[in-house]
Order: C-alpha cells, then sequence, then structure tokens
C-alpha cells in the first residue's frame, strides 16, 4: 500500500508491516504507522494522548517485536489508536513516546484488531536506502 | 504451489520427501488444485516442522492449509515427550483455542424468514463484536483465575448456560493441567472486558440453515435436517491468549539455543515439553483454552436470550463445541503401541471417530462432530470424524475455507457495502461495524469451502454430514 516510509505487504492470512527510515529508532516509528494503517486510516487517529512505552532486548529484531507488541497491548487494554511515535533506542533499551487518541467505532472504521507480532519475515536491515524493520503481524 | 518436490501417493495425499534437516516426511491432503493454490511457503513451513524434535509420523497440512507463522495454518503435528519432543506457541497460534460451536434452535426456516431482519438487528446489539468492544462482566482477579481453571464449567456455574452444555464441549467444558499462576499479569490484563466479545476479523456468530443432508443416519445423531435453523460462533480466547502467545512465542524464540534446540527458523519457537518454559506454556496454554471455552459459553448464553425474546420457547441445545488452534495431550498407535502424544493443531479440527471414549453417548456411534466455518456469502459444513482418521493425521480434519487472498488483495478488490449488498440480495444479512473488514473477509477471498470439505472425505479425515446456508452473520 503505497511507496511511502511505511508499508503493509501480503501475507496468507495476516499483514506484514515494514517501516524505512534513515536510523532503526525511525524504520520503528514508520513501522508502527503500518500496524496502525493494518486496523484503520492512521491520519483518522488524532495524536492527542501520549503513552509511554520501554522495551529492553540485546537482539534488534527481538526489540522490534517488543516494540510492535507493545504496542498492540496497549492499544488492547486502553482501547486506543496510535498514529504519531517518537522512539529512542539507546544500547539494548528501546523508550518511545506514542500519541493517539481513545477508539471510537464510528470514526476509525475499523478492520480488525492485532492479535500480536510475530517473528514471521521478522528483520531489521540496513539497505541502500536506510534501515528497513519488517515483520508479520496476527490479525 | 511448485508440485515438482512432492510425491504424489493418492489423489489426494501429496507427500514432501525427507531431505535436509526434516526428521520426518511432510504429508499435505489436498486435491491437485487446492495444492496448486496453496503458496510455496507452505511446503517450506511443513519442511521446518517436520525438523523439530520428538516429531513423529508426519507434518501434516489440511486440504485448507495456508502460509501461517511457524506452522502453516491448517498444520497438525505430533510429538513424543519421551523422545525430546517440543510443544510450540507458533504451533498453536496466537489464537489459543479459537474454534466454533453449533447450536440446534429447533425452528425450521420457515419458523425465522419473517423475522430475519429484527434476528439480525437483534443479535449484532447484543453481541459484543470487534476491536474495542467490550463485554459486560468484569472479573476481579480471584475470578480470572476460577475462570482459567474452570472453563465452560464456570460459566455454567455463573449462570450462562446449563450442565448439559458441558458433555457437548471437548474436555468436557474444562481442559484439565491449566495453571492460571503461568497467566502473566498483562495477559490477565488484556482480558478483563474481553469476556463475551466475539473479536473481530474472521470470527462470526451466524444464523444458518441445513440445505443439504449427505449421511442422514449420523444428521439423525446429531439432530440434524434439512430446513433446520442453527447459530454457529467462531471465536476464540481473546486477548488472553493473544497475549499468552505473544509472550511465549518470545521465551521460546530466545530461550531455544539454551534449551538445545538448533532452530531452522526463529519463527518455530518451541520448547521441550520437558522443560520448566515447556510446563509453564502448557499451563498458560490450557488455561487459554478455558478461557475459550467459557467465552463461546458466555456467546451461547447470549445467543439464546436473544432467541428466547424473539422465538418464545426455542432452547439452543448445543450439538458440539469444537476447538481449532490446541495442543493436546493424546494417546495415538505409533506402530502397533499406544503411546501419550502433544498433537498440535493449528488451524485443524481434531476429529475423534465413531467409539472414541471422549464422546458423549449420543455422538457415540457416528463419531464426533466437526465444525467447519465458510465465509460469509458460502456455505459451512457438519462433518464427523472417521476411524480411518487416526491413521491419516492423528484425528484430524480442516478447520474452514482457508483464505485464497491475502487482506491487501481482499481490500483492493471489494467495498464492504458491495459486499453487504450482495449477500442481502442472496439473503443472507451480513451486520458489521467495520467496511473494510467486511471487504477483508469478502466471500471470495476464501477457497472454494465445498472442495475443502470433499479433499477432507476424500482423504479419509473426515465425512460430509450437512451443509448449512448462511442466514445472518455478525462480524466484528
Amino acid at each position: 500500500m503505497g511507496d511511502r516510509a511505511w508499508q503493509l505487504f501480503p501475507h496468507d492470512a495476516d499483514v506484514g508491516v515494514r517501516g524505512r527510515g534513515p536510523t532503526p529508532a525511525a524504520a520503528f516509528e514508520q513501522a508502527a504507522r503500518a500496524l496502525t494503517a493494518a486496523l484503520t486510516d492512521p491520519d483518522a487517529v488524532q495524536p492527542t494522548r501520549p503513552v509511554e512505552i520501554a522495551c529492553e532486548s540485546a537482539d534488534p529484531e527481538v526489540l522490534f517485536v517488543d516494540w510492535l507488541n507493545a504496542l498492540i497491548f496497549e492499544m488492547a487494554t486502553r482501547r486506543m489508536l496510535f498514529s504519531r511515535f517518537e522512539v529512542a533506542i539507546e544500547g539494548d533499551r528501546l523508550t518511545a513516546v506514542a500519541w493517539g487518541e481513545p477508539i471510537d467505532r464510528d470514526r476509525h472504521h475499523l478492520a480488525a484488531e492485532a492479535k500480536g507480532a510475530t517473528f514471521t519475515a521478522l528483520s531489521v536491515n540496513r539497505d541502500a536506502g536506510g534501515w528497513v524493520a519488517q515483520c508479520v503481524v496476527d490479525v | 504451489m511448485d508440485t515438482a518436490r512432492l510425491e504424489r501417493r493418492g489423489p489426494f495425499e501429496w507427500w514432501l520427501p525427507k531431505t535436509g534437516r526434516m526428521r520426518v516426511p511432510g504429508v499435505i491432503f489436498a486435491d491437485a488444485a487446492l495444492v496448486d493454490g496453496m503458496d510455496d511457503k507452505v511446503a517450506e513451513q511443513i519442511a521446518n516442522v517436520a525438523s523439530l524434535p520428538g516429531i513423529v509420523g508426519a507434518a501434516y497440512a489440511m486440504p485448507d492449509a495456508h502460509w501461517g507463522y511457524g506452522f502453516p495454518i491448517g498444520g497438525v503435528a505430533a510429538f513424543d515427550p519421551a523422545a525430546g519432543g517440543v510443544v510450540s506457541a507458533g504451533g498453536v497460534g496466537f489464537d489459543i483455542s479459537c474454534g466454533v460451536r453449533t447450536m440446534l434452535t429447533g425452528l425450521k426456516l420457515e419458523d425465522i424468514r419473517a423475522a430475519q431482519r429484527d434476528l439480525a438487528d437483534t443479535l449484532y446489539r447484543q453481541i459484543p463484536a470487534g476491536m474495542g468492544s467490550e463485554g459486560e462482566i468484569r472479573l476481579d482477579p480471584a475470578e480470572m483465575d476460577a475462570m482459567l481453571a474452570g472453563g465452560a464449567a464456570w460459566a455454567v456455574e455463573r449462570g450462562f448456560g446449563t450442565a448439559a452444555d458441558l458433555e457437548r464441549i471437548e474436555e468436557c467444558g474444562r481442559m484439565a493441567g491449566a495453571d492460571p499462576g503461568t497467566v502473566s499479569d498483562r495477559a490477565k490484563k488484556r482480558q478483563r472486558r474481553e469476556m463475551g466479545t466475539l473479536g473481530s476479523g474472521n470470527h462470526y456468530l451466524e444464523v444458518q440453515a441445513v440445505d443439504t443432508v449427505f449421511d442422514k443416519v449420523a444428521a439423525d445423531a446429531y439432530g440434524l435436517a434439512e430446513g433446520d435453523v442453527v447459530v454457529s460462533i467462531h471465536c476464540g480466547s481473546r486477548g488472553l491468549g493473544h497475549q499468552i502467545g505473544t509472550e511465549f512465542l518470545r521465551d521460546m524464540a530466545v530461550e531455544a539455543a539454551g534449551l538445545g534446540i538448533d532452530l531452522p527458523d526463529r519463527e518455530l519457537a518451541c520448547a521441550p515439553i520437558a522443560s520448566p518454559l515447556g510446563h509453564r506454556y502448557l499451563g498458560a496454554m490450557r488455561a487459554g483454552i478455558n478461557c475459550a471455552l467459557a467465552n463461546r459459553q458466555i456467546l451461547g448464553h447470549l445467543a439464546r436470550q436473544v432467541f428466547g425474546r424473539l422465538f418464545p420457547g426455542s432452547r439452543l441445545d448445543l450439538l458440539f463445541d469444537v476447538s481449532h488452534n490446541t495442543c493436546k495431550e493424546e494417546t495415538h498407535a505409533v506402530g502397533d503401541e499406544p503411546r501419550p502424544l502433544f498433537v498440535h493443531r493449528k488451524g485443524a479440527t481434531r476429529a475423534f471417530g465413531p467409539g472414541h471414549p471422549s464422546l458423549p453417548e449420543p455422538l457415540k456411534a457416528v463419531g464426533q462432530p466437526v465444525l467447519i466455518g465458510g465465509s460469509m456469502g458460502t456455505a459451512s459444513y457438519v462433518l464427523a470424524g472417521t476411524a480411518e482418521s487416526e491413521t491419516r493425521a492423528f484425528s484430524s480434519a480442516c478447520h474452514g475455507a482457508g483464505r485464497a487472498l491475502s487482506r491487501h488483495a481482499a481490500v483492493k478488490r471489494w467495498m464492504g457495502r458491495q459486499v453487504v449488498d450482495d449477500l442481502a440480495a442472496q439473503g443472507i444479512i451480513v451486520r458489521s461495524r467495520s467496511s473494510r473488514g467486511v471487504a477483508e473477509e469478502a466471500p471470495g477471498a476464501y477457497k472454494d469451502v465445498t472442495a475443502v470439505v470433499e479433499a477432507s472425505e476424500q482423504a479419509g479425515l473426515a465425512r460430509r454430514v450437512v451443509r448449512l446456508r448462511p442466514l445472518v452473520c455478525v462480524k466484528g
């Protein structure tokens, strides 16, 4: 869906999310936007309320899965959607703020809910255009 | 799928020979068209599963198999704990114990025609569905643990349904060996507002009518006849199961090397059954099964309330409740010897044949009902387990149509409003808050469920009993 910093890529039953950026943190931010896009139009989500998120792993790919799963947990338990993200990665530790708003079922036209991020098609790599972070999310 | 690497052993049986790291062969049950339509990733994932420690027999794929994570969806694999066998969170999936229950309304098609729209609207109002929906039941920590230990039996004790329901649910409604203490606080928090909710994606509550009877003897035993109206509910363990799957998939992926397991791909994350991590997962996963059984019991109760109001005197007796995302300890013949095995079924339905000791008396003569969900516009099926299925794939069969197109492709091809209107023209009323969700779940995005169940029957996995046509579909 689109030639931009975030993309959804096809998977038979679920959906792949991919983010690109000049740093791993920027790629993680864009992948988070793709995660929201798997559920609804991210432009329809007002970034009014901040939620702080932290996770830790020495493995950048596990850290990426942890990041998406932390967002999925916050979405599920706070009944929120997010559209703006600021991620900082220092060593093994990721700290972030995700901005969003409570789910409005009439306005957000939700396609599905995210169950969890998987290790399928998982990678955090650098290519000629910068960093790319991706995996399949179970929806 | 490129069939060049497969060896055809029969019209509905394709073998993936043992090569490289594979400990056993792979076996796909399907006709030529279904195999042709499968992604090559299915063969890749079967080969990966076949390489896991302690696997017994073969790594199997059902006729509706498609690309999953770790294991294919429609995958079956059994592991021997005495031979270093493993348990895999990816082999069960995030939606632990997702499954189908079908209830008999005692009504005929002509009884509900006039009220079909009213029925759709009332069910839509009463059944919490879709992301962001909430159930009315709130569990405090003690009640949460009681639910996780008690399953549908807990729900019955709390007034949702009757004790008679329990014998029509796998494990008599309560999965033994559940350990609520192994379920994280985060998983419990995620479930707090989700008891008695349907979820989204391919989950549904449908009102259906029997339109074809294939096996009259079995249909009689199941209480089904042409024109009968039934209610089927497809959903699982909601946020709790998703969080258990998430956490253990990670733990298994990270700890595999330390446990002496050399994974061909990290997505196959698993742990030895006889390890502390394996035990913890089994305790949590079984608690997830109980959550799903309780959830479907509550939803069944809500459906009964709606029918009771609109059709006074209707009962909604439970035909059966069966899961298709589980790992269960079962005894199976390996060679001439019965052995306790841990059978993973991910998008595959248990299909015990006639005489199985776990079946209630009224079902024993014909075998276990195997409930196969269709897509919104196509049929669903009730099959029966066969004696032959035990030797085919550890008593397993398909679970649904299986996706043919990704969600991505479906949204490009269909508009939700048009799908709803087209189905209405066919007499099928769809109620969903999500137009995009309906487009993603458009009937055309799925394989032909009829071809899938015919292949299941021809492969000896289960036999057809009746076909069900949808009348009302409530989606998330």
